[in-house]
C-alpha cells in the first residue's frame, strides 16, 4: 500500500496511457437481498455479447438479506475463466466493506463508489469515481420502493462507459434478462443505466487502464449454470424418478430439472408427467426412493450436498451390495458439518469413494464444465444401471451455482443403456436366472423388474448376506465369493468411466494432477509457470474414480507430479495413495486450497513454484 | 354363490394353486405371530386371485422385517435398511404404479428409527399395504423396548420403561392413511377380512397387527401377549369381505349392518357387535381409540376408511404406464428441443 501522503482532492494517480484490453477483473461489492444479480449479469452478458471470454463468480454469505456479498466478473482475451485473484475494478456499493475492500487492491486499480462514503480518503494510489447514486435515483424511478434495486443498475450504466462497454449490448442483455413479460421494469432499469452512463460521460475523468474491446471469442457459446446443465443432462438421459430435500448448493439442480421436465417430459396427448419429482422428508428417504425406484426399474436420481451424503451412507451401501442403480449428485460445499455453507471445496471424494460400513467402493464422476456436467450425467446413469450399483457426480458450488461461459450440449449419440435386465420372454427361453451370477465375466449379473409377469422372474434382494441365487446366506465361501465378485465388477468399471483429459509436454519433467474446477486455474497456472519461470509442465484431469490406466502411465512419466486438491487433507491425493504402486506415490507432491473460494492460478503457480525451488 | 356343497378348490381363479403364493420356510420362533401374518397374506393373495409377480413386497429390518422371504415368492421383494421400507416402496410404487406393494415391519421398525418415513408415507397416502406386526419390543435385538413398549414394562437388566408408547393407528388416522385397521395375529378370521380389504382398497391400508413375540414379551402383564388380547381385544365389528365377483344378498335387520363400497365394487361388510361404529367417521375413530385405552382394551377392525381420497400416484398425474419401462422415445426429447435450449441460453 502506499505510504505516501497525499491530499484527498489531488488523490487521483496521473492518468496511464498504456491500455490494458479485455484482461481484467470486476467485483462488484453490494449487500445480500439487494437485486445486484441482475445488474451483475447484465454487465457479464454485455461482455459476453462483445465477443469477449468472461466469467462471474457469486460469492455470497448463507443468509437471506443483509450481509455482504461481492460479484467477480473476468474478462480475458486469453480465454481464462478461473477466479483472478487480484481485483482491477472495484465497484464499492456496502458501506459496511468498502473500506476494507479498497484496502485489499493492488495499487492502479478502479474504485466506482458511492459518493458519501468518501472512500478517495483511504488510499491514493487508485483510480476513483465517485457517483452519487441516491441523487441519481430518484430522477429515473420515481417509485421510493423501488429504488434500492433499481439504484444498482446505475453501476452498470457507469461502468459501461468507464469501460467503454457497448451501450447496445447493455441493452440487449438487459432486455434479455427481464424477458418480454416484464418489459415495463426492463424500461424502467435501462432508463437506471442510462443514468448512469450519461453521468459518468459528463462527470468522470477516466485514468485507470481497463477497456474493454470487442472480440470474436465468443460466437455460438451460451451462458449456463453447471446445476442448470446436470439438470439438463438428467433430462436427456430420460431420468424418470427424482427425489430431493433442499440444500444449498444443490437445490437449483432440482429446480431447474422441475422447470425442463415440465416443459419437455407432459406427454401432449393426455397432459399425464413421464417423470416424479418428490420433495422427501430428509436425505435418508430421498436416497431410499431413488434405491427404491431404481430397484423397479426407473431412472432415478437425487441432488444434494455434504450432509446429505453423510445421512446416505447407509443406503449406499446397501445400493452397493444388493446392486441397485442409483445416480447422486454431490454439489459440493465446504465442510465439515454445516462448515461454510454458501462456499465452494472439493471435500467430500475421500469419504465417497467409500462411503458406508464393510468394504464398499464406489465411482464418481467429476465434471469440470457445464457440457461435462450435462455429458456425465447421460454417462452416469448409464454406468449406475449397467454396473448396477449407485454412481456420484461430483460438481461442486463454483460449478453449480456461477454461471459459465460453454460450448452448447452435444446430443446424445448413444442410445440410452438400460444395463442387464431380463423380461419374460428372456425368462421363457432360458428358464431361469441367477440374479448374482457372474455370467458375462464383468461381474455385473442380471436381474428383472418387480411386475415382470412370470414365475420365475422374482428373486429376493436384500442387504443382508447371499448367494448367488439372491438366497440369504452365512456361509464363508459365499460371502467372499460374493465380495470377490463386487470388486471385479469395480475392476471391470475401470475401461467404462470417462478416461481423464491428458497433455503431455514432451520436454516436461513435472506433471500436474487435478479434477472438477481445479482446471481452470491448473490450465492458467501451467501458462504461469512456463512463462514466468520457464517451467514445462504437463497436465492429467481425472474425470473418474475407479482411476483408469493412463493415470499411472502419466505418473510413470514424470519426475515429480502435482496433485491439486481443494480441501486440506489432499483427499484426491490420498485416494491415489490406496490405489497406485509405492514408486508412483513417491512421486506425488501435493498442493492444497481449502480457503472456501474458487481456487485460482496464482496459489496453484506459488505453491508449485515453492516446491520446485524457485 | 352355490350352497350346494362342493369340494375345495384347488385353483384360485386365476388357476393357481395356493403354492405358488407361498413363500421360503420361516426362521422366526416357533409360535411367533408374524407367522400367522404371513400365513394369512399367503391365504388372502390366493384367495383373491391375484397375480404373485404383480405384488412388491418391502420390509425394514427386525423378526418382522424378514417375513417377506416366507410368503409369496413369486414376488419381488426387498429387505431394506432398518425404518426405511417406507421410503424405497415410495420409490418403486411411483416408478411403477401397477405394483401392489405390501410392506412388513415391526413396530421397533416404524414407531422408533422409522417413526419419520412412517409419519410421510401417511400424508403421501402411498397405495400399498403396510403391516406393523407389533410386538412391543425389539425381537431381533433380543427383547429391549420399542417405541410401542407399554408404560411400567420391565427388562432382564431393571430398566423400566417410563414413556408412553405410540399409537401408530392415531398417528395413521391423524395424518392420512386412508385404510387403518388393528387386529390380532391370532384373530384369523378378522385379519383375513382387514387384509381382503387392504388388497382392494386405493390408497395406503395401515394395519397395526398385535403379534406376540413368545421369546421376550408374551409373558403376564404385557399388552402385547397371546393371553391379553384374547381378554381384552375388542372387535369393533364382525367383517365380511365380498368380492366384487359376488352378489350376496341376505336379510339382516336394519342398523346391524354397515357397508363399505371398496374400489372396484368389492364391498366390506361391517356387522354391529355391541356399539354402533362409523368408520368413515375421522373423529370418532380418535375418540374411540383413546376411550379404549383408558379402559384397557385394545379395539380391534376397520377404524378408519376414506375411499375418496386420490393416492400419492394420482397426485403425481403420472402417465398410465409405468415410468420404469417408458421406451427412449418417451423420455428423452428430440434434438430439436436441445436446440432450442441452447439458444436461449446465448
Ligand atoms: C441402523 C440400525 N440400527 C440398529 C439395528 C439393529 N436392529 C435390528 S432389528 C432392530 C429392532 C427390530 O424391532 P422391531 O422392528 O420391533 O422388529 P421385531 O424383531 O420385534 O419383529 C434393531 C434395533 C439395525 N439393523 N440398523
Ligand atoms: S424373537 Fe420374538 S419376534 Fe423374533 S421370531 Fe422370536 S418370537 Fe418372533
Ligand atoms: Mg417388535
Amino acid at each position: 500500500m502506499s505510504t505516501i501522503e497525499v491530499s484527498a482532492a489531488s488523490s487521483q494517480p496521473t492518468r496511464t496511457d498504456s491500455h490494458v484490453t479485455n484482461d481484467f477483473s470486476i467485483q462488484v461489492a453490494t449487500v445480500n437481498g439487494s437485486g445486484s444479480q441482475t445488474a451483475n449479469t447484465v454487465l457479464m452478458r454485455a461482455l459476453f455479447q462483445m465477443g469477449i471470454p468472461v466469467s462471474g463468480k457469486n460469492l455470497f454469505p448463507s443468509n437471506i438479506a443483509g450481509l455482504p456479498t461481492w460479484f467477480t466478473i473476468r474478462a480475458s482475451k486469453h480465454g481464462y475463466i478461473g477466479r483472478k485473484k487480484e481485483i482491477d475494478f472495484l465497484v464499492a456499493m456496502n458501506p459496511e466493506t468498502a473500506q476494507e475492500d479498497v484496502r485489499k487492491l493492488e495499487p492502479g486499480a478502479a474504485v466506482v463508489y458511492d459518493e458519501p462514503l468518501k472512500l478517495n480518503t483511504v488510499r491514493s494510489d487508485l483510480h476513483f469515481y465517485p457517483v452519487p447514486f441516491d441523487r441519481l435515483v430518484g430522477p429515473v424511478c420515481p417509485e421510493a420502493r423501488l429504488r434500492k434495486l433499481v439504484r444498482n443498475m446505475i453501476y452498470d450504466g457507469v461502468v459501461a462507459q468507464l469501460l467503454g462497454i457497448d451501450m447496445e449490448e447493455m441493452r440487449t442483455a438487459l432486455y434479455k434478462q427481464f424477458g418480454p413479460r416484464k418489459a415495463k421494469a426492463a424500461e424502467l432499469n435501462w432508463n437506471a443505466v442510462k443514468a448512469g452512463y450519461d453521468f459518468a460521460a459528463a462527470n468522470l475523468v477516466k485514468t485507470d487502464r481497463y477497456r474493454v474491446e470487442r472480440m470474436n471469442a465468443t460466437a455460438g457459446k451460451i451462458i449456463i449454470e453447471g446445476n442448470a446443465a446436470i439438470a439438463l443432462g438428467c433430462v436427456f438421459a430420460g431420468v424418470t424418478v427424482v427425489s430431493w430435500y433442499p440444500i444449498t448448493p444443490s437445490s437449483s439442480v432440482i429446480e431447474a430439472l422441475t422447470t425442463y421436465l415440465r416443459r419437455f417430459r407432459i406427454d401432449k396427448e393426455t397432459g399425464k408427467a413421464t417423470f416424479a419429482v418428490i420433495q422427501a422428508e430428509d436425505e435418508l428417504a430421498s436416497i431410499g426412493m431413488v434405491i427404491g425406484a431404481s430397484w423397479a426399474g426407473a431412472r432415478a436420481m437425487t441432488a444434494t450436498s455434504g450432509p446429505g451424503i453423510s445421512l446416505m451412507a447407509e443406503f449406499t451401501g446397501l445400493g452397493y451390495y444388493a446392486e441397485v442403480p442409483a445416480v447422486i449428485v454431490n454439489v459440493q460445499r465446504v465442510g465439515p458439518s454445516t462448515g461454510l455453507p454458501t462456499r465452494t471445496m472439493q471435500g467430500d471424494i475421500l469419504s465417497t469413494a467409500v462411503l458406508s460400513h464393510g468394504d464398499t467402493k464406489h465411482p464418481i464422476l467429476f465434471p469440470s464444465s457445464p457440457v461435462e456436467c450435462f455429458t456425465m450425467m447421460i454417462s452416469a446413469f448409464d454406468l449406475a444401471e449397467y454396473f448396477q450399483t449407485p454412481v456420484f457426480v461430483f460438481s461442486d458450488l463454483d460449478l453449480g451455482m456461477n454461471n459459465w461461459m460453454s460450448d452448447p450440449f452435444p446430443y446424445p449419440t448413444e442410445p440410452i443403456n438400460r444395463g442387464k435386465v431380463l423380461t419374460a420372454e428372456d425368462l421363457d427361453r432360458l428358464g431361469g436366472f441367477a440374479r448374482y451370477k457372474d455370467v458375462d465375466g464383468d461381474g455385473v449379473g442380471y436381474r428383472t423388474l418387480p411386475g415382470t409377469r412370470h414365475p420365475k422372474a422374482a428373486y429376493f434382494t436384500r442387504g443382508s448376506g447371499h448367494n448367488e441365487n439372491a438366497g440369504y446366506s452365512e456361509r464363508e465361501d459365499d460371502y467372499m465369493n460374493n465380495m470377490d465378485r463386487l470388486a471385479h465388477k469395480f475392476e471391470a468399471m475401470r475401461s467404462r468411466v470417462p478416461a481423464p483429459y491428458v497433455d503431455i509436454d514432451q520436454r516436461a519433467h513435472v506433471g500436474i494432477i487435478c479434477a472438477g474446477t481445479s482446471r481452470y486455474a491448473v490450465e492458467e497456472s501451467r501458462d504461469q509457470l512456463r512463462d514466468e519461470y520457464g517451467l514445462q509442465t504437463s497436465y492429467l484431469r481425472l474425470k473418474a474414480y475407479p482411476f483408469t490406466p493412463q493415470l499411472s502411465e502419466f505418473i510413470r512419466r514424470h519426475e515429480r507430479v502435482y496433485v491439486v486438491d481443494q480441501n486440506r487433507d489432499g483427499q484426491l491425493l490420498q485416494l491415489m495413495r490406496l490405489e497406485l504402486d509405492p514408486d508412483e506415490i513417491a512421486k506425488l507432491r501435493s498442493v492444497r486450497y481449502y480457503g472456501g473460494l474458487p481456487l485460482d492460478a496464482r496459489t496453484v503457480t506459488a505453491e508449485i513454484a515453492a516446491q520446485e525451488g524457485f | 354363490m352355490s350352497t350346494t356343497a362342493v369340494p375345495p378348490k384347488k385353483t384360485n381363479r386365476i388357476g393357481l394353486e395356493i403354492a405358488a403364493y407361498k413363500g421360503g420356510k420361516t426362521t422366526l420362533c416357533a409360535g411367533c405371530g408374524h407367522n400367522s401374518v404371513s400365513e394369512r397374506l399367503v391365504e388372502c393373495f390366493f384367495e383373491m386371485g391375484i397375480e404373485p409377480w404383480s405384488v412388491a413386497k418391502f420390509s425394514g429390518i427386525g423378526c418382522s422385517s424378514k417375513s417377506p422371504a416366507y410368503f409369496l415368492g413369486m414376488a419381488h421383494g426387498f429387505n431394506s435398511v432398518h425404518g426405511r421400507a417406507p421410503s424405497v416402496a415410495t420409490g418403486a410404487l411411483v416408478a411403477n404404479r401397477n405394483l401392489l406393494g405390501v410392506t412388513v415391519s415391526g413396530d421397533g421398525d416404524t414407531a422408533s428409527i422409522g417413526i419419520g418415513q412412517f409419519v410421510h408415507m401417511l400424508r403421501r397416502n402411498v397405495r400399498q399395504i403396510y403391516i406393523i406386526e407389533n410386538n412391543g419390543v425389539y425381537g431381533l435385538t433380543k427383547g429391549q423396548f420399542s417405541a410401542t413398549a407399554d408404560i411400567g414394562s420391565k427388562l432382564k437388566t431393571g430398566v423400566v420403561n417410563d414413556l408412553p408408547p405410540i399409537d401408530c393407528c392415531l398417528q395413521a388416522i391423524h395424518l392420512g392413511a386412508t385404510l387403518v385397521a388393528r387386529s390380532f395375529s391370532g384373530d384369523k378370521r378378522q385379519l383375513q377380512a382387514i387384509l381382503k380389504a387392504a388388497i382392494a382398497h386405493r390408497g395406503l391400508s395401515v394395519i397395526d397387527v398385535i403379534s406376540p413375540c413368545v421369546t421376550f414379551n408374551d409373558h403376564e402383564g404385557s399388552t402385547k401377549s397371546y393371553s391379553y388380547m384374547k381378554e381384552h381385544g375388542e372387535p369393533l365389528h364382525e367383517l365380511d369381505f365380498i368380492p366384487a365377483c359376488e352378489d350376496i344378498a341376505v336379510e339382516i335387520a336394519e342398523g346391524e349392518i354397515r357397508e363399505v363400497e371398496m374400489h372396484g365394487g368389492a364391498r366390506l361388510r361391517l356387522k354391529k357387535v355391541g356399539r354402533d361404529y362409523d368408520p368413515t367417521d375421522k373423529l370418532n375413530a380418535v375418540r374411540a381409540l383413546a376411550e379404549a385405552e383408558k379402559e384397557g382394551h385394545v379395539l380391534t377392525g376397520i377404524l378408519y376408511v376414506d375411499t375418496s381420497r386420490p393416492d400419492f400416484v394420482e397426485l403425481l398425474n403420472l402417465v398410465d404406464e409405468p415410468l420404469a419401462t417408458l421406451p427412449e422415445s418417451k423420455v428423452r426429447p428430440p434434438r430439436e428441443a436441445l436446440d432450442q435450449i441452447m439458444d436461449e441460453l446465448r
